[in-house]
């Protein structure tokens, strides 16, 4: 068991993370604590804003095996989990494993292949096992998939149903860099340089005792009155479409209590659910009403917030 | 409507708002006319069938077209479109249209108002137990309604439930607002009352097979409650007094009513309160003969009591009665000879059988009395319900060929024949016995208790009541209609001696309706001064029951807030420290927002005073560990010292 204070490692990887990054310090917390709750993390923004670096960047600092897949729209199931080839010398089927067999997966343009494809990673994402020709095969331990999305409004996607949306802990958005830091990242050295030139923070194991004891941190009774407050108010106000599910619910406590223990406390704060809500919960909610479409994830979820008291 | 900002009704809402517009529309169905009920309907279900299929709404024009069809129809129908029929006919009418153009949250709240409304015209029709108990449930489904157009994801359960509990709540209002609510005089529901048919009673007149036509009914014609119950055969509840005779119909003689009584009472009196169902008529009932006039009523020359004006909505009246009396013993020639006038065409063989009677007897009346009793009681008469039918001289043919008749060939007959012997006597109906129903107390008299007997007047004893009927059967009088008639007759359920369990089951429910009438329907004034006077108010005027009503409204507000304060105030003595430093910030104009959470809190203090910044830090920080951590006594104590020294 880890205390708060050996979060010095995490303190590192973050700032490590922001030299690559620049300027989105919340969005690497944020991707960490989805790690660390064990969920599977999905962004979502215009192409070229750092999606790619950021998944890049986290499997190298956290020293976990990398794989991108690219998603293209003609890609099948087997080109993720893997295929069986007829070996002549040993006169049998070998797996091949796919590109899904790694620790951290980064899921490019995921919305870009068809649903059967989408649904092949999402269910091995679900299971953290895959079964091709019979035969049921763990994925490793820890099995992370960061998957990128383009604004469902382009061109030629096919945007995640609500249920596939479910599947990850979080969205985030990473949006632009402010001035300054796009200042910086204009007149820094190329940042795959620096990408090559990260050195892992923790140890491989460690990963394990850090999620093990992010999901140790406590949670009063007061809190759960709170996250209770929350879900029930997007059940009952009028301007959801429908309300958080109880596994949405879920989500948002093993979320605030990876967040507090970034935050290097063992127990949670409703800032902390308050910080992560926005992630954990804007992709599985909908505003009702004529102007919802133009509410941003943020605006939607300071609405929520603002209209629960903190019991 | 199309350009509203009101968001739009939702299947499931149009569903909800179709529902309560039926559940209004089914106890109305009764009172309005069958077209218009057949077009309700089907308007309701086409709006359905658009729900159901998703298509679009008629267009406003064909709106407007069946909006003017339908009010001509309705003209057509009452040749006007005021008062309360055809009111409540457009009413209907507009209810089935307005879900055809129901497109926002805001039409869908007209359709509900327009339910709770009709919900309040059911009234105007029926105000028995039966129509509130299905008021009742109309009102928690349009209240359900209601709650679907605010909270269109509800489930219907839920929404029905919320709907209950909602009315619950508001139950101690209703109470206290009925009971103390300055009451106003004369029924609120009696208003505008277009017709009064189907109202059973006696009438003005008596021929042949009139009474018998009651005797098929057992409506309630009125109920008693006396101070002590007087024997059976005293209880002729005086009514019509039929004083001409055409040769086959006896009418009342139309004489003007006065103020006062006109006989001076003596003896004993009985004292009761009498509940009369409405007939349309003017007469009030009361055993022979009152000895006060109840209020707002006369009473004619012939001891006839009558009200101002016809009785059409239910009506209570204390009275007193002395019922041996004698009376009329100074009444004028005029009068007596009036009473003693014939037909001269009809009934041969009776008037000779009288002129024996008188030419034996001389100028002894009682002895003729005594020999038309004898007569009577020798004649072998028959009791039935269904008495032959009778030809041109009727009392003839009742009293020597067909033997059979009921009171009213009785009574006929017998002042008949006193006449015929020039004996003064006059014909009275009205109802006789009566039962007691043992749930309540209450006396009840039925139309089958009709009954018509006679009067004769005697110079030593005024007007004198003979009743033919208990001469020849005695039973009619001793228990009461179906002990008198030939077993296996036509007798009205409520008469039949047998069958005593379903009897005691419908006396239950008579009670309980009677006592929905005395308590609910019938709480007037007088009701209410006699409540509250129970209650330990004396006398209250209109300003005491309103102050009364504000308080006892005000304590009950009080009660709910102080039962919802208590859910609230289980409040964590670790968060009322916390409560007290943001009111300490309130003052400095830094108020903690309910949704702030202690670190975003901190931060805008911190902000806003940089000199405490440190302090403001380790205070949200201890009570973020004890409030939402373990709760530890030693840093608990910490937390309200530096709360209370923390002085921005």
């Amino acid at each position: 068991m880890l205390s708060p204070m050996t979060k010095k490692p995490l303190e590192h990887l973050v700032r490590a993370a922001g030299t690559v990054i620049l300027g989105k310090d919340n969005q690497i917390r944020l991707a960490l604590s989805c790690l660390l709750a064990r969920g599977h993390l999905l962004i979502e923004d215009l192409p070229g804003v750092g999606k790619t670096t950021l998944a890049h960047a986290l499997a190298q600092l956290l020293g976990l095996s990398f794989q991108r897949i690219q998603f293209t729209s003609d890609m099948l199931p087997a080109d993720i989990l893997g295929v069986s080839v007829f070996d002549r010398d040993s006169g049998a089927f070998r797996f091949h494993p796919g590109p899904v067999f790694t620790q951290v997966v980064l899921a490019d343009e995921v919305n870009r292949a068809t649903p059967k494809t989408q649904s092949a990673l999402l269910e091995a994402m679900e299971e953290r096992q895959v079964t091709a020709e019979g035969q049921t095969r763990p994925l490793p331990e820890p099995f992370f998939v960061i998957a990128t999305q383009n604004p469902s409004t382009q061109i030629g996607t096919y945007p995640l149903p609500e249920s596939q949306l479910d599947r990850f802990l979080m969205r985030i958005e990473l949006g632009y860099p402010d001035h300054a830091a796009e200042r910086d990242l204009l007149s820094g050295i190329d940042r795959r340089e620096i990408l090559a030139s990260l050195q892992p923070c923790l140890a491989p194991d460690e990963l394990l005792l850090h999620q093990q004891a992010a999901r140790a941190v406590q949670v009063s009774a007061a809190l759960i009155d709170y996250v209770q407050a929350l879900v029930a108010q997007t059940r009952e106000a009028p301007e959801w479409q429908a309300g958080l599910s109880p596994r949405a619910a879920l989500a948002l406590l093993a979320a605030s209590r990876a967040w507090a223990w970034l935050e290097g406390r063992d127990h949670v704060l409703p800032d902390d659910v308050q910080t992560v809500l926005p992630g954990v919960a804007c992709h599985r909610l909908h505003p009702a009403g004529e102007n919802a479409a133009r509410l941003s994830p943020a605006e939607v979820a300071t609405r929520l917030i603002e209209a629960v008291p903190i019991p | 409507m199309a350009k509203s900002n009101s968001p739009a009704v939702s299947t499931s809402q149009t569903w909800w708002l179709l529902g309560a517009a039926l559940t209004a529309l089914v106890p109305l169905i009764p009172h309005v006319p069958p077209w218009l009920v057949a077009l309700a309907l089907l308007l309701l279900a086409g709006r359905a069938l658009l729900n159901w299929t998703q298509r679009k709404l008629p267009a406003r024009r064909w709106l407007v077209l069946l909006t003017f069809a339908g009010t001509a129809g309705v003209l057509a129908q009452f040749k006007t479109l005021f008062g309360q029929n055809p009111g409540v006919a457009l009413l209907i009418l507009f209810l089935a249209l307005k879900p055809l153009e129901a497109r926002t949250r805001r039409d869908g709240l007209a359709v509900v108002f327009l339910c709770y409304f009709l919900i309040l015209a059911q009234f105007l029709f029926d105000q028995s137990i039966a129509a509130a108990g299905m008021m009742l449930a109309t009102i928690v489904t349009v209240t359900a309604a209601l709650g679907s157009l605010a909270d269109a994801r509800a489930r219907a359960a839920d929404l029905l439930r919320r709907s209950g509990v909602m009315l619950l709540q508001a139950a101690p209002f209703m109470l206290l607002l009925f009971v103390l609510f300055p009451r106003i005089q004369g029924p609120l529901w009696g208003l505008p009352r277009d017709a009064f048919s189907g109202l059973t009673g006696l009438s003005d007149s008596m021929a042949p097979g009139s009474i018998s036509n009651l005797s098929q009914s057992d409506a309630i014609a009125f109920r008693a409650r006396f101070a002590e119950s007087p024997p059976r055969d005293q209880l002729y509840w005086r009514g019509p007094v039929l004083n001409d005779f055409d040769g086959r119909t006896w009418r009342i003689e139309r004489r003007l009513p006065a103020q006062r009584l006109p006989y001076v009472p003596q003896g004993p009196a009985i004292d009761y309160e009498v509940t009369l169902e409405p007939h349309a008529k003017r007469w009030l009932f009361a055993l022979e003969l009152p000895g006060s006039l109840p209020p707002d009523s006369l009473m004619t020359g012939d001891y006839q009591l009558l009200a101002k004006a016809p009785v059409t909505a239910r009506q209570r009246y204390k009275a007193s009665s002395h019922t041996t009396m004698s009376v009329g013993l100074d009444d004028s020639e005029h009068v007596l000879q009036r009473a003693r006038t014939l037909p001269p065409d009809f009934n041969p063989r009776t008037r000779a059988l009288a002129a024996s009677w008188r030419q034996q007897h001389g100028s002894d009346d009682a002895a003729v009395l005594d020999a038309a009793k004898r007569f009577f009681l020798s004649q072998g008469l028959a009791y039935t319900l269904t008495p032959p039918l009778l030809g041109q001289h009727s009392i003839d043919e009742f009293l020597f060929e067909t033997r059979q008749g009921f009171c009213e060939h009785y009574s006929g007959a017998f002042v008949f024949a006193l006449r015929a012997a020039g004996l003064p006597a006059r014909v009275v109906t009205g109802y006789q016995g009566g039962e007691t129903n043992p749930f309540d107390g209450y006396f009840t008299v039925r139309q089958y208790d009709a009954h018509a007997w006679a009067e004769v007047w005697l110079a030593d004893n005024g007007w004198t009541r003979i009743d033919p009927t208990a001469i020849s059967v005695p039973l009619r009088i001793e228990q009461n209609l179906a002990a008198a008639v030939p077993a296996g007759s036509n007798v009205p359920f409520m008469a039949r001696l047998d069958l005593a369990l379903l009897r005691e089951l419908r006396l239950r429910l008579d009670a309980l309706a009677n006592n929905w009438n005395q308590w609910v329907i019938g709480y007037n004034p007088e009701r209410q001064r006699e409540f509250l006077d129970r209650l330990g108010m004396r006398a209250p005027d209109w300003r005491q029951m309103t102050a009364t009503l504000a308080v006892l409204a005000g304590l009950v507000l009080l009660g709910f807030t102080a039962w919802a304060l208590r859910q609230r105030r289980r409040t964590d003595p670790v968060q009322r420290t916390w409560i007290r430093l943001g009111r300490k910030l309130q003052r400095r104009g830094l108020p903690r927002h309910p949704w702030e959470g202690p670190l975003a809190y901190a931060g805008r203090i911190a902000v806003r005073f940089p000199e405490s910044a440190t302090e403001i830090g380790t205070i949200s920080t201890l009570y973020g560990r004890l409030r939402y951590g373990k709760l530890d006594p030693v840093l608990f104590s910490e937390l309200k010292s530096r709360v209370a020294r923390f002085q921005p």
